[in-house]
Order: C-alpha cells, then structure tokens, then sequence
C-alpha cells in the first residue's frame, strides 16, 4: 500500500488540504452572505481547488482530483464569461457540498484509511449547474458577454537607470493598472528581495484582461514616472492564454522546489507576505520542547538551591545564578508564546454550523465574535472546538426561538450569538451568550428530581445549581430527539473535555432573555510561580497569582463564632480560618495557631486565610495534572494537581478558587 | 502492515506469562503484559480524601504515578514495609497505577488448560478481583483480573457512601 510510505507526505496533504478548506468554507458563506462572488473571491477559490486538485492527483486520490477539477471548470467558467445570473444559494451549497465530501475523504484518510468516496454525483451536479448557467436560456447574458469582449495584454516596462527602488515604481504601475483592468500576472514577485535588480534587466512584466481599448492602456502606461521603455502587446485568445502564462513564468521565475512541488504558480505571484514569515513545525517537537524547558527549569532551582551550597557566601555565584535565572524565564516566556495560537480560526469554523444550522432550523441566527485574536495553547485549542460546537448547536436548536416567537416577544427576528474570548487574570474565559428563551428552570427541576438528583425543595436550590445538573451525563429536557440535540449527550461531554484540560463550566441564564455558558481555562497548563509550605511532612504549593500576604499570628487574633468556625481580624476585616491539616488530616505537631503561619489568598473577591507550619520558599514550578486513575476516582477538593520539587519530592497545588467555594 | 504482525507476535510471547508476587502465604499472579516495570518501595507523597488503600503518589523519573497498597485492598492486615516490599507498575488502557505488594516470585508460563475458574464461594470478598486459578505443580496461584482492581472502585465508592 503505497500510501503508507508516504507518511509525512500524506501528513503534510491532510494538514495542508484541510487548511485551505476552511479557507474556501469562510470565502464561501461570506460570499454567499453577501450576495455576490466578486472576482477576487473567484480567484481565491480557483487558487485553492487548483492546490487541491494537483496534491490529490499526485497523492493517486482521484475522487478528490476530479471533483476539484470540476469546480476549476465551474469557477474558471463564472470567472471567464462573468454570467449575470447566478442563483448563488445553489452555487453555495454544491460548493459546501463538495467541500464536506472532501473533509469526509481527507478523515478517512487521516484514519489511515483510502479514500473510497464517490464524488459522481457531486460532479454530476456541478456539471447540470455548469450546463443551466451556460445554457443560451440566458440569452441575454451571452450577448452580453461577446459585447464585452476582453483582449489580454501583456506589457514590458523599462525604468530609468538610476531611479532606485525599482519595486516600489512597480508596485505603483500594478497598483494603479488594477483599477482599470482584470486578472493581473506579473513578474518579478515584488516580495522578493533581487525584484528590482530583476526589474533593472528585464524590466517588469505584466499580463492583464480587459476590455479597455489598446490606445487607452497605452496611453495609461505611458504615463509611468521614470518611464524608458515601454512594450505592449495583445495576446491571443482566451484558451491557451493561461498555458501560456505557465510556460512563460515557470520558465522565467526561480521556483525554489520543496518537496512538494504542489505549489502552483499563481500562489507564488500572489503569495502573501505573511505565508513566508511563517513555518509549520510538527506538534510533537514543540512538545518535546515544553517539555524539556520545564525540566530545565526544575534543574536551575536544583542547581541555584543546592543544599551543598547552603550557609556560603558565594555572592559572585549569585549574581550569575540571578544571570542564569533571567534567561531561562526569557526561554520559558517564548516556549510558551510558540504554542500559543488565537483562537481565531476555531471560532470562525463556528459559522459553517450558524449557516448550516439556520438554514436547516429556518431560523435567522447571526454570529458576532468578540476577541478571537486572544490566544491559548494548542492542546487546548483542540479540546474546546467540539464543546463550542456542541454550546452553539444547543443555542440556536434549543436557545434562539423561531422567528415569530420572537416577534411576538418583541425581540429581533434574528437571533444573535456572540462568541467571546477574554483574558482575565491566569485563564481564558469563552462566552457563549444567546438571546434566546434561556433556560426553563422548573423544567430542570423536575427532570432532576425525577431522575432523583435532588431531595430538597426547590426553594432551597439556588438558580446556579439547578442550572448545573444540564452537565450531568444523560440530562436533557428535550421531549424529542433531533438530528442535532436531544439526547441529553452534548452538555456532559462538554463539562468533561473542559474539565480534562482544567478548565470549568458555568452557566447563567435569564428567561426569555437568554443563556450565557462561561468556558474558564487557565492559560498556562504548565509552569507557573508558587510558594511552598509545608504541613508535617508533606508539601503543599500555593499559587503565588493568589498570595495576599502572609504573617505569623498571635494567639489572641483569633475568633472562634458559634458554629466553631475560626475567624482572623487583619485591618479591620474578618476573614475565615482554613486549617489544612484538619481538612486533609495530616499529622502535623504545628497545632497552635502561634506555632504556625497564615498565609491570606484572594480568588474572584474573596479571601481566605490558609493556616500552614511554615514557608518553605517561593519558586517555579512545573504544574502536572494528578494521574488519570485518580482523576477518574474522584476530584479532590482544592487540589489542582502537583509539582516535582528540586529534591525529587512531590508537592501538591492547592485550587484557592475550590478551596473559598466550600 | 508489519506493525501488525509485529503487534500479534508480541502478543504471543506474552500469553498464558503471569509475574507472581507474595502477599502473606498466598501468591498472586498478574498477566504480564499488563506490567511495565518493578520498582523498590520509594518515597510516597500522601494525597487526601482518596480511600486508604491508595496510599498517594510517587515520582517514578517524571512521571506521576499513584500507589495502591493491595495488602489493604484485599482487607488484609496492613504490614510495614521493608526492604523486599515492591511496586508493581501496570499500565491498562492508558491508567498507570503501582501495586504495593509484600515481595515479587517471578514470571512464570501458566498454559491454559492448567487455568480454571474461581470457585464461587458466597461473598468471598477477594473473589471479586480473582479472574482464574492457575495451577503449577501442586502449587496454586490466584491470577488477577487487573481490569477490575482498577475500576471497581467506583461501585465501592458508590456503596461506602451510601
């Protein structure tokens, strides 16, 4: 099986395939949005099924190859003849259509499978689209199009000798040519650097359509700053004009070959500046990387800790440790920022399924993104595409009424859903928020009680909670079963693939108004600062993020209230006492609240104050999550996971945030 | 393709291979393409709330692993650790625990028609965790069902706080 030998190959097809087809997906629903499929809109995706059609055809995945050939046709067609009537709807779904036949192709094949789809009837389709379209019952539109008859040309412009920054006058000439004429191909690439020295010797080349007469192009060109020399010629016609550009540009232009010679050359004339500062490296090596940073970080605190170094005076060490130490943070800031990706595109895929889903649901749902360009880890960015999937499928099926419930509410026929993403301290908050009917309370309650959740009246319940059972698994409200919900399976897996990455969930909701689903993810999976403590034998870590400050008590600090509960008055304020080693029962002698420390922390306003036997030190630390088979078991309260120290023990991270709930 | 037909292979030269460990007079025996590694008993981080055969966790070259005391799974009496008490990594569908047992035998070939069935003795509480009975020479060896010591733990979870 050929296919497998090609490993790196097919990975580099699938990643790159898939890639351009979100790209094409956006072009698609924007254009379909607006209306109108302009030309530089047709070209983008001409440009894509022609990247697609060459990196099938030579990985042998004909299916896929022929299909984009097909659209190539369809799209060169509307690009060419420029039909005035295209029902744009239709020319929308083909393209979806076929773009999901893609996707289904390229996961089989990611699956290390073959890519054994039919794409007959996809091509068939196309081909009846391509036929109406064409079809002389658009009489009009063909004697239109021969009145609009357009000429190519291709000119050669000489400048000056010495007028400099040859690139700049090109990008003038190209700049101001694009307002008049169509379909623009020039050489040399001015992104390049030797473009002008290029241009110095064969001056710069350009091949254009329009249907602007040749003494009016002339007299354009002629009027170029610093002209020399100027060539203008009309070419043949259409059919082998774009053989001919390949002939001409491939021969005249360094292609620098990588082992994908997939790369066509439209892409290099039209390559954006942004693609060639950018270089796809493979996950695994950035993971390796983290990894081997954060050991390295665990190695400075071994080394710049040392026992043996206890008690010297070694004041010319330290100040090269402090060295030491300022560059490994700088190594560490960068490891971490190269993982960072925004969160842009997964949002954006969001609306394929607000079109998809409105359409179908005949219901008008707008999606407004807030702040994609805030940035989280790659993991993590994979973990959260399918629960926001799932939060939006919900918001539009169960959230957003039809439009005349709407109305007759007096809210907007279009329903809105406003995705957001937002720093707020060491997480990343994900807003899903609806204006839809929000959530129906007594219904949860009911269902929850009868499911036997809950034993107590619903009056003691607070909103939050009643709306917290929607997570558990197998919990759904709906009288029936969808296509999209209903099975009461989305909202549990969303609570646990955000829970698996150490985030949370919660939801907020007012009736008729709408519901609001709070993703919180913390940024940083991986190192951050702590403070060690020590209680008995064991090792805690607190986040120093939430570290107040800390203080030795006196004895007479402390109040006890009636329930037995300790408090502590610091500045006027009370604050709850947390003994740690009752709450976990660790043996520990340090009883007295005299013999010990108080360390005050803070989450989300509310403060606590943590009793512990001593302060061991502040230091980085590298966060792991606790082992599968305990995650599994039960999820500790206040724990958040746990840290190798430098002398190879164990230290476990305190949740402040779970600590103040209970 | 070879990745396959190495897999299978594989897969037999570990069959019917059990490792045997001591727990007081009996010996337990765990297929032993469950076991990863076998390490001496190491230091052991407590971690709170989880039941008291789960004695917390170590740090086995980087890697976070948790450590089940088996002699109190099976309700027996604890006994101290000393220089012979070992841990039993094992790894199933991807969860890594490490068996803390009194020592380790060895891995012996127990083909199948010396495995039988546990007799079915009423609540026999260790008869839960006993997939088959293998016998070697007039010796007898209670082989675990490690699939079950990892997730039974959620029913007992469920009854104990009933």
């Amino acid at each position: 099986m050929p296919a497998y030998n090609n490993e790196p190959l097919l990975e580099m097809f699938v990643f790159e395939t898939t890639q351009l087809l979100e790209q094409l997906e956006q072009v698609i629903i924007h254009s379909e949005q607006s209306k109108s499929f302009g030309p530089e809109e047709v070209n983008e995706i001409f440009r894509i099924m022609h990247t697609i059609k060459g990196s099938a055809a030579m990985m042998h995945f004909k299916d896929i190859s022929t299909l984009t050939h097909k659209i190539e046709d369809l799209f060169y067609f509307i690009r060419d003849k420029e039909p005035t009537y295209i029902d744009y709807s239709t020319l929308s779904d083909i393209m979806l259509e076929s773009i999901d036949f893609i996707k289904l192709e390229i996961k089989k094949i990611e699956n290390g499978g073959k890519p054994d789809g039919d794409s007959l009837p996809i091509k068939e389709k196309i081909d009846k689209f391509l036929t109406f379209i064409s079809d002389p019952n658009s009489q009009a539109n063909k004697s239109e199009t021969e009145e609009k008859y357009k000429k190519r040309f291709k000119t050669t412009i000489f400048f000056e000798e010495d007028c400099e920054l040859e690139h700049i006058r090109a990008y003038t000439v190209i700049n101001d040519l694009k307002n008049i004429v169509e379909d623009i191909y020039y050489i040399p690439d001015l992104e390049q650097s030797d473009s002008a020295e290029i241009i110095q010797k064969a001056g710069l080349q350009i091949w254009f359509t329009t249907d602007r007469p040749f003494e009016e192009i002339h007299h354009f060109l002629s009027k170029t700053i610093f002209l020399k020399h100027l060539e203008l010629v009309e070419l043949e016609e259409n059919k082998n004009f774009n053989k001919y550009l390949n002939k001409t540009i491939k021969a005249q232009q360094k292609i620098t070959d990588t082992s994908l010679e997939k790369k066509d050359f439209e892409q290099s004339t039209y390559m954006v500046s942004s693609t060639q500062n950018m270089i796809s490296v493979h996950v695994a090596k950035l993971d390796k990387l983290m990894d081997l940073v954060g050991e390295l970080v665990i190695s400075e605190a071994m080394v710049t800790h040392n026992p043996d170094l206890e008690g010297l005076k070694i004041d010319n060490f330290n100040k090269a440790a402090s060295q030491h130490r300022k560059i490994i943070n700088e190594l560490q800031d960068i490891a971490m920022s190269i993982r960072m990706v925004p969160l842009a595109a997964t949002f954006q895929k969001m609306n394929r399924i607000v079109y998809d889903m409105s359409k179908k649901l005949s219901k008008e749902v707008k999606l407004k993104i807030i702040g994609e360009e805030t940035e989280v880890d790659k993991n993590i960015i994979e973990s959260i595409s399918d629960p926001l999937m799932h939060l939006v499928r919900n918001a539009i099926d169960h959230g957003i009424e039809s439009a005349e419930e709407r109305k007759t509410k007096g809210k907007a026929e279009i329903g809105t859903i406003v995705l957001e993403a937002k720093n707020v301290g060491g997480d990343v908050l994900i807003i899903v928020k609806d204006d839809g009917r929000g959530l129906d309370k007594k219904k949860i309650f009911t269902k929850a009680k009868a499911k036997g959740l809950i034993n107590k009246p619903e009056s003691e319940c607070p909103d939050q909670e009643i709306y917290s059972y929607i997570f558990l698994p197998g919990f759904s409200t709906s009288e029936n079963v969808t296509e999209f919900s209903g099975r009461g399976v989305g909202m549990d897996v969303v609570a646990q693939n955000i829970g698996a990455i150490g985030g949370t969930v919660s939801v907020d909701s007012i009736p008729d108004q709408g519901t609001t689903i709070t993703l919180k993810i913390p940024l940083t999976l991986a190192i951050m600062d702590g403070m060690i403590v020590k209680i008995g034998n064991a090792s805690y870590t607190i986040p120093t993020l939430n570290i107040r400050e800390a203080f030795k008590p006196e004895n007479n600090d402390v109040i006890t209230d009636p329930d037995g509960h300790e408090i502590i008055m610091i500045r006027g304020e009370c604050y709850p006492i947390l003994r740690l080693h009752e709450l976990y029962k660790i043996e520990t002698s340090t009883v007295e609240i005299s013999d010990g420390i108080i360390v005050v922390v803070e989450s989300e306003g509310k403060h606590l104050c943590i009793f512990v036997d001593a302060l061991v030190g502040e230091q980085q630390v590298v966060v792991k999550v606790l082992p599968k088979y305990i995650r599994n078991f039960k999820k500790i309260r206040g724990i958040a996971g746990c840290t190798l120290l430098g002398d190879g023990s164990i230290s476990l991270i305190l949740d402040i945030a779970d600590l103040i709930k209970h | 393709m070879t990745d396959l037909m190495e897999n299978t292979l594989e897969e037999d030269t570990q069959k019917d291979r059990f490792l045997t460990f001591l727990l007081g007079n009996e010996t337990y025996g765990i297929e032993i393409k469950y076991v990863t590694e076998i390490i001496g008993i190491q230091a052991i981080t407590q971690v709170p709330e989880l039941p008291d055969y789960i004695k917390g966790i170590i740090n086995l070259r980087g890697n976070i692993i948790p450590v089940m005391d088996v002699r109190l799974r099976f309700k027996k009496e604890a006994k101290e650790y000393n220089d012979r008490t070992c841990i039993i990594v094992i790894n199933i569908n991807d969860v890594s625990i490490g068996l803390i047992v009194d020592s380790v035998s060895e891995v012996i070939t127990i083909p199948e028609e010396n495995v039988v069935d546990p007799p079915k003795m009423g609540n026999g509480f260790n008869n839960r965790y006993i997939k088959h009975i293998g016998k070697v020479g007039d010796d007898v060896k209670l082989l675990l069902d490690c699939e079950k010591l990892l997730t039974e733990d959620e029913l007992e979870e469920l009854n104990e706080s009933l």
